[in-house]
């Protein structure tokens, strides 16, 4: 890796995985109502294999997000996980263009070698903002990926395709789109009691957005239609499903 | 004003999704009363799309574009939007399509829907559904740019044949080499298995089958069904089985025509990533477990006993339906 990789990991605020989800105000917006926020899977995955980049090579690790304050208790935990500083860029994340704008200009005055991100936030599934950073800023871009080794600045990837993984080299600088396989569940980390209390001394700096366009926009949101009822089959009459998938359900 | 449609191949040949996507685009067309172009790199047989509604087709033969490079690839479909003056652009929702969307939504400033399940509800501008939260949820989405890319989810429009007549035309764009700047060196890729995104049918294993040595009757449902082979996410963590086939929430989503739950009691993030999937099966021991609320048919039984008993009877069911 070279000398002094300064590394950006962008973080989304997401509800927790077990979150119930429900809209609000005539269906037009998601109701946070009891709702715990968390760093979105996908990026959390990314930012234990950063911290891994900052403890073994020396790495500088900023992360960043783009929300309101009600975010600063998911970057501050970032934070305690070992971070060394965080940016939150003041906006509402209005569409996937919109945010990847307000982190690619992080990029390009924080003149980062390596942006880690997620595949996609766990809420709104988009999965475009690493990309339309790469595209913005003309970097090499690697999705869905899930093994990272960087020499010098030759970078090793391998990527989840359908099916199986592709290994891909390319060269610092570089965006990834990560998920779980950078590390595994099990070296995800809770922050101790030093790292929050470190965390609390730790520069979270806030900057205004930059005029950005939105070009997607979510009038109105609903939820899936409740299940029928289930048809159950005796254990000892195997063969009576066989026949209502074929007759009833009609898919064999 | 056109719709461009970008369809996928392997080894020379379409991937199944190509011509949901190509159907796709052709109701988009009509309902914009246009027509629809295609871009297809390295296949043998384009004309084929003619099928599904697609008036041209853009070939791509160039050697250096004869594998996926998503940089490489985006450039070339930003270049054909441009000759084509495309105003929507149609991909699919897979692995690959999901990677180059997103640049081309950078290069084009356009703006990209994915995990659309609903031909438009509205063109002018373009309303979509698409599912958000995992599939806890659906959002009515607009698009506010010049452009839009529309990203399909797999199964959820399916193939529909309205034939045109239709003309092929070579496009070789001059590349730069940049755009090669990230190269693939090695796939690992199980040949002639079904992958999640592209079954019909999904067999799932969850930890009720207490360990990967006891794979082997998934592997022969899901053989016997034509399906693919999936895992819960503790079965993954846990090692027995590979990421790649982990689906729920943080794992890979499921649309398929049939799920079949083994030995999974179903964690709201599990039910969420499946329940895009139209028919539900669920087999487990527990009367009690979760999945059994959110299923069409179950079995409350022992898998050993339930799983073989029921690769026989599909047995004799293809066999008398052969």
């Amino acid at each position: 890796m070279p000398i002094n990789m300064k590394i950006l990991v962008c973080i989304s605020n997401v509800p927790d995985t077990t979150s119930k989800i429900n809209f609000t105000s005539g269906d037009s917006k998601f109701d946070t109502a009891g709702v715990q926020f968390v760093i979105n899977p996908n990026d959390e995955f990314g930012l234990t294999r950063a911290m891994w980049f900052k403890e073994k090579q020396g790495a500088t690790l900023h992360v960043a997000t783009v929300g309101g304050a009600g975010t600063e208790p998911t970057i501050r935990k970032a934070l305690a996980i070992g971070a060394d500083e965080a940016i939150r860029i003041d906006a509402e994340p209005s569409d996937g263009y919109f945010v990847a704008r307000q982190l690619a200009e992080i990029v390009k005055v924080g003149e980062y070698d390596l942006i880690i991100a997620g595949r996609e936030s766990i809420d709104y599934n988009g999965g475009m903002v690493p990309g339309i950073m790469a595209a913005l800023l003309g970097m090499n871009f690697v999705n869905t990926c899930i093994s990272l080794e960087i020499e010098e600045n030759k970078v090793t990837a391998i990527r989840e395709i359908d099916g199986g993984k592709e290994k891909i080299t390319t060269n610092l600088p570089l965006i990834i789109g990560g998920q779980k396989g950078l590390v595994q569940e099990s070296d995800l980390r809770i922050p101790n009691m030093r790292g929050i209390m470190m965390a609390r001394q730790k520069k979270l700096q806030v900057a205004p957005a930059i005029d950005a366009p939105q070009v997607t926009r979510d009038l109105s949101f609903d939820k899936p239609a409740p299940k029928g009822n289930i048809k159950m089959i005796d254990a000892g009459n195997v063969g009576e499903l066989v026949e209502l998938l074929h007759k009833e359900a009609k898919v064999i | 004003m056109s719709v461009l449609v970008y369809t996928e191949s392997e080894n020379g040949k379409f991937k199944k999704n190509a011509y949901e996507v190509a159907s796709y685009a052709h109701e988009v067309a009509r309902k914009m009363g246009t027509s629809v172009t295609a871009i297809a790199f390295h296949t043998e047989a384009p004309e084929v799309l003619g099928s599904y509604g697609v008036a041209r087709v853009l070939r791509v033969t160039s050697d250096a574009l004869a594998t996926f490079n998503a940089r490489a690839y985006a450039s070339v479909i930003a270049r054909a939007a441009q000759k084509e003056s495309a105003t929507v652009l149609v991909i699919s929702s897979s692995t690959d399509s999901r990677f180059l969307g997103a640049i081309l939504a950078g290069k084009l400033k356009a703006g990209y829907v994915p995990n659309v399940v609903a031909v438009p509800e509205g063109i002018s501008p373009i309303v979509v559904r698409r599912t958000v939260f995992s599939n806890k949820g659906f959002a009515h989405s607009q698009i506010d740019a010049a452009i839009g890319i529309i990203g399909v989810s797999s199964n959820a429009f399916g193939h529909k044949e309205n034939p045109v007549e239709v003309a092929v035309e070579d496009f070789e764009p001059a590349m730069k080499d940049s755009d090669f700047s990230t190269r693939s060196v090695e796939i690992d890729k199980v040949q002639g298995k079904t992958t999640i995104a592209d079954a019909d049918i999904v067999v799932s294993g969850g930890r009720g089958l207490k360990g990967p040595e006891n794979w082997g009757m998934i592997e022969e449902l899901a053989e016997v069904l034509g399906a693919a082979t999936a895992c819960s996410k503790p079965v993954s963590d846990l090692g027995w089985r590979p990421h790649s086939e982990h689906v729920g929430q943080t794992g890979k989503p499921v649309a398929s025509k049939l799920y079949v739950a083994v030995g999974i009691s179903g964690a709201i993030q599990h039910l969420a990533g499946v329940s895009a999937s139209k028919v539900k099966v669920v087999i487990n021991s527990d009367p009690e477990a979760p999945f059994f609320k959110a299923a069409d048919y179950g079995i409350v039984g022992d898998a050993f006993k339930v799983v073989p008993e029921l690769i026989e009877k599909l047995k004799e069911f293809k066999a008398q339906n052969a």
